[in-house]
């Protein structure tokens, strides 16, 4: 360290990178997930139904934090 | 599971884990790792179990008879019969069925003591998987609509004002014909990969902590052994969840180019 440096930080970049990309689809999973518990508590009859449409929307959204992770280790 | 930390240092994993150094035919299209090795032990492993279940199938099933009967009507019925209806359902149920299960064996090598690593954690398996999704949810439109009729139904969605085509299409173009098989792809991989440098990570630290540690440092290797412990179960579900994915998307894929309105 120089005596123009006052602090350093040394690592990869692509982590906080990674740290920002789950922010979004962290949201979107909990939304997704908590909706999903809600109507099954409404209506459990279709809760079958509901589980798959979840799944969907689920992997819709992890897609979007896995691209993250895969960007990270890529670039 | 080769967590090479050096000498005494803290074990890393790194990308070097899924390009292991070649076993035969190295250099050559044919190249053969340890990561093809365990996926020739998945696929015979899954052949033989349907294989020997198969030729001593009763009526009455047995054991082992049952286990397959149990996965094989999950698939037809809460996966190809749920999204695609009873009747549209059965030309693609082998697909389905086969895609599942080859997913399911790849993936659940990732736990297997001794093979350690998911055959699907290197992007060739998955790219493959997707490019057969893709083929199949093209082929479903065009048998329904025709090859003018699916690019169509695809690309010019009725009911919109036509100026908004210039905008609508090339979207469609890159989110049905694009993101669909590379999402496929990467979320069965990274996953996949994902999970792997967990445990690795996890069951370094443990190795390091409980071999090279000093004193209380000890204690927080049980921590980590129990978290590698959760993580190999997170694991087996992660493995199975990933199977029921990849083939419940498929299914939905050809639905919606089947009744693309």
């Amino acid at each position: 360290m120089d005596n123009t440096t006052l602090a350093e930080l040394t690592g990869n970049i692509a982590t906080i990178g990674y740290g920002l990309a789950t922010l979004g689809p962290g949201i979107g999973i909990g939304l997704l997930v908590a909706k999903t518990q809600e109507s099954v508590a409404r209506q459990p009859e279709v809760a079958g139904q509901l589980r798959v449409n979840m799944f969907i929307g689920m992997a819709l959204v992890e897609a979007l934090g896995l691209i993250g992770l895969v960007a990270g280790l890529i670039f | 599971m080769a967590a090479s930390g050096g000498d005494g240092g803290l074990p890393v994993p790194s990308l070097s884990e899924f390009f292991p150094p070649a076993i035969a035919f190295e250099g050559t299209l044919f190249e053969f790792n340890r990561i093809t090795l365990v996926r020739w032990v998945s696929v015979i492993v899954l052949c033989t179990f349907f294989w020997l279940v198969a030729r001593r199938a009763t009526l009455v099933p047995g054991r082992a008879q049952s286990i397959a009967e149990i996965g094989l009507d999950f698939v037809r019925v809460n996966i190809a019969e749920e999204v695609l209806g009873k009747h549209r359902a059965r030309p693609y149920v082998p697909l389905l069925t086969v895609m599942f299960f080859a997913i399911l064996a790849m993936n659940i090598t990732g736990v297997v003591p001794g093979l350690n690593i998911a055959s699907t954690s290197v992007v060739t398996v998955p790219l493959l998987l997707a490019i057969t999704a893709f083929v199949a949810f093209i082929w479903a439109g065009i048998k329904n609509h025709g090859v003018v009729g699916y690019v169509r139904t695809t690309l010019f969605p009725s009911g919109v004002p036509w100026p908004l085509y210039v905008i609508l299409t090339p979207i469609e173009i890159i989110s049905t014909f694009i993101l669909r098989p590379a999402t496929l792809t990467i979320r069965l991989m990274a996953n996949m990969l994902a999970g792997h440098l967990l445990l690795v990570t996890f069951f370094g630290l443990t190795n390091y902590l409980f071999v090279e540690a000093s004193g209380a440092l000890k204690v927080v290797g049980v921590l980590t052994f129990g978290a590698a412990f959760a993580f190999t179960v997170f694991e087996i579900f992660i493995a199975a969840l990933q199977a029921y994915i990849f083939t419940l998307l498929t299914a939905v894929y050809i639905s919606l180019s089947q009744e693309a309105h």
